[in-house]
This record gives structure tokens, C-alpha cells and sequence, in this order.
């Protein structure tokens, strides 16, 4: 089986010049990282031994054709994969070195670091714009005390503040479906996770909405970890650093090739992942 | 075919609505089924069909000739279309009927006893025999109001904790817990009477509005609960994922996310449970028995209610008290008819709230209504 780990020494990187603890940089890689991850639904096989490294600060893309893994694989990075019954998995994802599925962890405070916006746009029909932003704050009992700094800041960073910035105590419902979907990203980050993961956040958007989102994403990633799932081929080569393909073959799906998103687009190692990105097959 | 347009149309266009009814055929149709009203009426009088439920079938017949009537000029795929219309119309109508019957005869029976002090005055100084135009019905839709009261407080949080149990946590024991509801709404309201009876009303040592509370919500919780799934049920799972992708706990998700999401359905199945309960009479007979005098206090002893007010009223059996009976039902049906309309009302107007969202454009929709 073809696995390859992402080279992390990427030099972008290195040039955003972070400051961390000297102990950690010794110990662990920082980002978010997974070791011959599998996953099950029953007896159903879904995904086989997947490693991969997503380094902070930078943009992931997952592309590969439907039904081969992708969305599973993303929903085990945040322990989202136990709420279906019959789910099962292996391996082992580490989040700053430590594996998030150790008996120690808390789910929920692992939901709280790496979160999640969802293919369809779900703000809560019951809230207001600003009680949507604040949602996560209010739902995770965590204590904040500058609300309504916390409110524009979120709604600037997901592009939406200019125009809701009159009608914060509109329901949420009342938006488009575009700025509904930037509403739940400003509600992700509302809770300031570490990594944001997007299972095709922009499958049910128009253009414009879909181009503003990736500015968004853009700008998220001078601040955090990015991992997008998405079925658009120009959308990974615009907004991401690095690119997965991940195919099945009847069986589990599995991932074919990681690399720099460039390397990808132009030059792929593998003729399978020439031929998906030129849209022969997929 | 090529076309460039710099800038929208600016010529004046009145809106107009080319599928609507034309207004002449509308006054002539509702013309003809006065005329038929009144024909339908004239017939009542003449034949052994009697009341409101007469009234209707002769109506109903009259239409279905006139059809039949007007369809031989017709062609043979409209004239199936037409008689096919006025047959399902008319047993949509004859659903009705039931319904109506009820109405009009309690209606008709009952409003002699209706004036003004009717709702505030009770039936401490009048006698059952008294004229029409003393006493009242004040004490029993208090002691009513009390009861059910209690039954709401005691059903509404088991009702929707069951719900949640059904749906959010769906534990190792949702079967047992679903059977047992639901097996409690078959449970004889005379039973659930009894039980109370033996329980609270023997070990208080008295009959009282307490018991009577308690008894109804033994009735009540099915309906809540019930209603309470359903509606719970409806919340998209994508909201939870939601919840629980911010880092919120189950029991945070289902209290912040998930009920106020639908908090209008939880309203209407208080609202539906509360009018399930208050015609109840045979378990308020064993609880609560009857006053005829106002009572506030809920467990002093015993306390009137609408039911057993009409009940007390026709076992009297003199002319004057089965009036006052028929006046006490017209005031029940009236109570429950208040109680449907307040929980389509909750219910239909934050659904409309939700949908559409801003203030501005709710405010102009209810304007328009």
C-alpha cells in the first residue's frame, strides 16, 4: 500500500518564525498528526492505515473521488466518527503529541481544540446572528467576558461582519445559504480551536459565496490549522498548502499520495493522482 | 436570438393574478350556496330531517341534484370531474357534521343560562332550581384551572424528560420506556381515578384539588411525552453534530440546542395534553368531588370543576339545573377550544419566526394576515 508522509519541512514554514517551547519542539511535532489510522462502520472496512501530517498554520486539502474515505477520515480527527453505533477504529491520532484517543482525553475538550464546520450550512435555528457566535462559548461553559469584541472579531475573520453588522439579533435562519455556512465558521472560531476542519464547506454554495469562503480560509491559516475536504479541484489548488488524494478500489479507501499542493497539480508522483487532478477518472 | 438589457424594465405594470377566481363567479357561487342554505333549512322544517345535522344532509343533497343537474350540459370528462368534486367535497363536509351537531345543540341548549356574572359568580347562595340569572360557573372553571394547573407542573418536565430520553440519549431501556407511555394512554380514566384515590386521597385523609391534579396528570403524561418525541424527532441531526463539534456536552446540547430549537412544538404539547385533561370527569368524581362555592386552596378539601359541575347539574334533573348544565359545556368547549387555538397559534407563529427571519419582514407578513 502506497503511504507517503507529508514533508513538513516545508520552507513557509520555517519563515513564519514561530516562537514555541524549546521542551515540545524536542518531544513533538506541533499540528496535528495521524499513524496508520483505520476506520470501520460494522464489518465495513472504510479506511485503511492512513498517515498523515498537517502542520500548524497551513491548508490541507483532501481530494479523491466519492465514498473513498475522506469525510471519515476527517470526522476521526475530531472523535466525531464514535457518535454512529457501529463505528470502530485503530491507530492512533496525535494532536501536539499527545493521541487524542487516550482513555485520559475528554472528547469534548478535543471538539473544543479541533473544530468543525459541516457540509451543509447548520446554524441554530433558535439563536440570534450574535447568540450563534457565541454559541460554543455558551455551550462549553467556557468563560469570556468581552462578548461582543468576540462577535465582530469572529464575523470579521469569516468574512461576514459588514453584512450582518445591523441585524446581529436577526435569526440565524434569515441568512443566505452562503452566509449561513460563514456564520458557522465564525461559530467555530468563536471557541478559538487549533485546527478547523471542513468537510466541503462550499458544496452547496453559489460562486461568489464559494469565493469569499476561501478568502476566508486563506486568512484563517496565518492563525491556524486548516483541513478541507472538497470534490472542487481548483478550490484545493487555490487555497491549499498541501494536498492528500486519498482512492478505494472496491475495498477500504486509502491514501495514494500527499505533497506539496504544487507538486500535486504539476508533477504527482503517482499516475493515478495525474489522472484524478486532470479530471481522467473521479 | 440575441438580447442586451442595460438597465430593468421601468414601464408601469399593474400586478395581476390570471389563475385567481374571477370575482363575478365567486359572488355567484357563494350566492347560490346562500340560496341552497336557505332551502336546506325550508326543507328541515317540512321533513322528518331535524337540528343541525338535518340541516346539513338536506344541504348537502341539494348541492349534489344541483350538480347533477348542471353536469348534462356538460361533456363527458367534465361532468365526471364535476360530480366527482361535489362527492369528495361533500364527505369532507360530513366530517364535519359531527362536529357541528355538537356545537349547534350545546350551543342552542345552553345559551339561556349565559349572562354576564355567568363566569364569576358560583353556586354557594343559588340553589340548582334558581332562574337562570343567578349564580354562575366562576368556582368550577377556577377549581378546573387549578387542577390542571397542578397536572401541567407535575407532567410537563416527566413529558419532556421522557422525550429526551427517547431521542438524545436512546439508553438501553428507550423500548421499556416507550411501551410503558404508551401503554399508560390506555389506562381508563376511572382507573387512574381509582389509583389516585387509593393512594393520595386515602393517605391524605380527604378528597382534594391535589389529587384531582394528580389523577389528570397520570392522563396527561401519554400525550405530553408522546407529543414531546415527536416533536424532538423533528430537530435535524446536523444541529447536534453541530453542538458537540463546539465541544458541548450531551445533556448541554440537548438543553441549549435542541429544546429551545423547538420550543414552540414543546408549547403545543402542553397546550394539547392540558386539553386532553380538563373534559375529564370520571377520575375527578374519585379525587376531587364538587363545591359550590369558590375554593382557592388546592389541598383543604374538596374543589369544584367544570365537569363535575355539569355532572352535579344533570343528576339534579330539574329544568333549571340541566340548563345550567348545558351552560357549564358550552364554557368547557369554549376552554378547550381556547386552549387548541393558543397552541396552533404558539405553535404556527415561531415556525413562521424561524422561516423568515428578520423582524421587518414578520411584522409585514402578521400585518398583511
Amino acid at each position: 500500500m502506497m503511504q507517503r508522509t507529508m514533508n513538513m519541512t516545508n520552507s513557509d514554514l520555517e519563515t513564519t518564525g514561530r516562537t514555541s517551547d524549546p521542551m515540545s519542539e524536542v518531544t513533538s511535532f506541533r499540528g496535528l498528526e495521524t499513524r496508520s489510522v483505520h476506520a470501520w462502520f460494522g464489518k465495513h472496512h472504510a479506511l485503511a492505515g492512513v498517515s498523515l501530517r498537517f502542520p500548524e498554520r497551513t491548508v490541507t486539502g483532501l481530494i479523491g473521488p466519492s465514498g473513498c474515505g475522506k469525510s471519515t477520515f476527517i470526522r476521526l480527527l475530531n472523535r466525531m466518527h464514535e457518535f454512529i453505533p457501529s463505528a470502530a477504529m485503530a491507530g492512533s491520532v496525535l494532536l501536539n503529541g499527545s493521541d487524542i484517543y487516550d482513555p485520559s482525553e475528554d472528547p469534548a475538550m478535543i471538539r473544543l481544540k479541533v473544530g468543525m464546520v459541516f457540509q451543509k450550512p447548520n446554524p441554530f435555528p433558535a439563536m440570534s446572528i450574535r447568540e450563534n457566535v457565541l454559541a460554543g462559548i455558551k455551550l462549553a461553559h467556557l468563560k469570556r467576558d468581552n462578548h461582543d469584541d468576540i462577535v465582530e472579531q469572529c464575523l470579521t475573520r469569516a468574512g461576514l461582519w459588514k453584512e450582518v453588522k445591523d441585524r446581529l439579533d436577526a435569526s440565524g435562519g434569515s441568512l443566505s445559504g452562503g452566509q449561513q455556512q460563514r456564520l458557522c465558521i465564525a461559530r467555530s472560531l468563536a471557541v478559538e480551536p487549533q485546527v478547523l476542519l471542513m468537510d466541503e464547506p462550499c458544496s452547496a454554495l453559489d460562486p461568489g459565496s464559494t469565493l469569499r469562503i476561501e478568502e476566508t480560509i486563506k486568512e484563517l491559516a496565518e492563525k491556524i490549522t486548516v483541513i478541507i475536504v472538497t470534490h472542487n479541484m481548483q478550490q484545493a489548488s487555490r487555497v491549499s498548502d498541501f494536498c492528500a488524494f486519498f482512492l478505494t478500489d472496491g475495498g477500504p479507501g486509502y491514501l495514494v499520495e500527499a505533497d506539496s499542493t504544487r507538486k500535486m497539480f504539476t508533477n504527482p508522483s503517482d499516475p493515478r493522482t495525474a489522472d484524478y487532478v486532470q479530471g481522467k477518472f473521479g | 436570438m440575441s438580447t442586451v438589457v442595460q438597465s430593468p424594465d421601468q414601464s408601469k405594470v399593474e400586478p395581476q393574478r390570471p389563475w385567481a377566481v374571477k370575482r363575478v363567479v365567486r359572488a355567484t357561487n357563494g350566492l347560490r350556496l346562500a340560496v341552497f342554505a336557505v332551502i336546506a333549512a325550508g326543507i328541515t322544517l317540512v321533513t322528518p330531517l331535524a337540528n343541525a345535522d338535518g340541516w346539513a344532509l338536506a344541504f348537502l343533497l341539494v348541492n349534489l341534484a344541483w350538480t347533477l343537474a348542471t353536469a348534462a350540459r356538460l361533456g363527458a370528462k367534465e361532468r365526471r370531474d364535476a360530480i366527482v368534486r361535489v362527492v369528495v367535497s361533500s364527505l369532507a363536509f360530513l366530517a364535519f357534521v359531527p362536529w357541528l351537531s355538537i356545537f349547534v345543540s350545546t350551543a342552542l341548549k345552553g345559551y339561556k343560562g349565559l349572562y354576564p356574572g355567568y363566569l364569576f359568580n358560583d353556586m354557594r347562595i343559588t340553589s340548582y332550581d334558581d332562574e337562570l340569572t343567578f349564580g354562575g360557573v366562576g368556582h368550577a372553571v377556577v377549581g378546573s384551572l387549578i387542577m390542571v394547573a397542578i397536572a401541567t407542573i407535575l407532567t410537563l418536565p416527566l413529558g419532556i424528560l421522557s422525550g429526551i430520553y427517547l431521542t438524545e440519549i436512546r439508553g438501553r431501556l428507550t423500548f421499556l420506556v416507550r411501551f410503558i407511555v404508551q401503554s399508560m394512554a390506555g389506562v381508563p380514566s376511572v382507573v387512574a381515578g381509582l389509583f389516585i384515590f387509593a393512594t393520595v386521597v386515602q393517605s391524605m385523609g380527604r378528597y382534594s384539588g391535589l389529587a384531582g391534579g394528580v389523577a389528570l396528570a397520570v392522563l396527561m403524561l401519554p400525550t405530553v411525552s408522546r407529543t414531546a418525541e415527536e416533536v424532538l424527532k423533528l430537530v435535524p441531526d446536523d444541529l447536534r453534530s453541530a453542538g458537540y463539534a463546539l465541544g458541548a456536552r450531551q445533556w448541554r446540547t440537548a438543553l441549549m440546542v435542541v429544546l429551545p430549537t423547538v420550543r414552540a412544538g414543546l408549547t403545543t404539547a402542553a397546550i394539547l395534553g392540558v386539553a386532553r385533561v380538563i373534559g375529564e370527569t370520571a377520575p375527578l368524581l374519585l379525587t376531587s368531588l364538587n363545591t359550590n362555592g369558590f375554593v382557592w386552596n388546592p389541598i383543604g378539601g374538596t374543589l369544584g370543576s367544570l365537569p363535575t359541575y355539569i355532572f352535579a347539574m344533570f343528576m339534579y334533573g330539574s329544568e333549571y339545573s340541566v340548563a345550567r348544565a348545558w351552560s357549564g359545556s358550552i364554557v368547557l368547549l369554549a376552554l378547550v377550544l381556547f386552549f387548541f387555538l393558543l397552541a396552533r397559534r404558539l405553535g404556527g407563529r415561531n415556525e413562521r419566526r424561524t422561516r423568515v427571519g428578520v423582524g421587518k419582514a414578520a411584522s409585514t407578513s402578521a400585518g398583511t394576515k
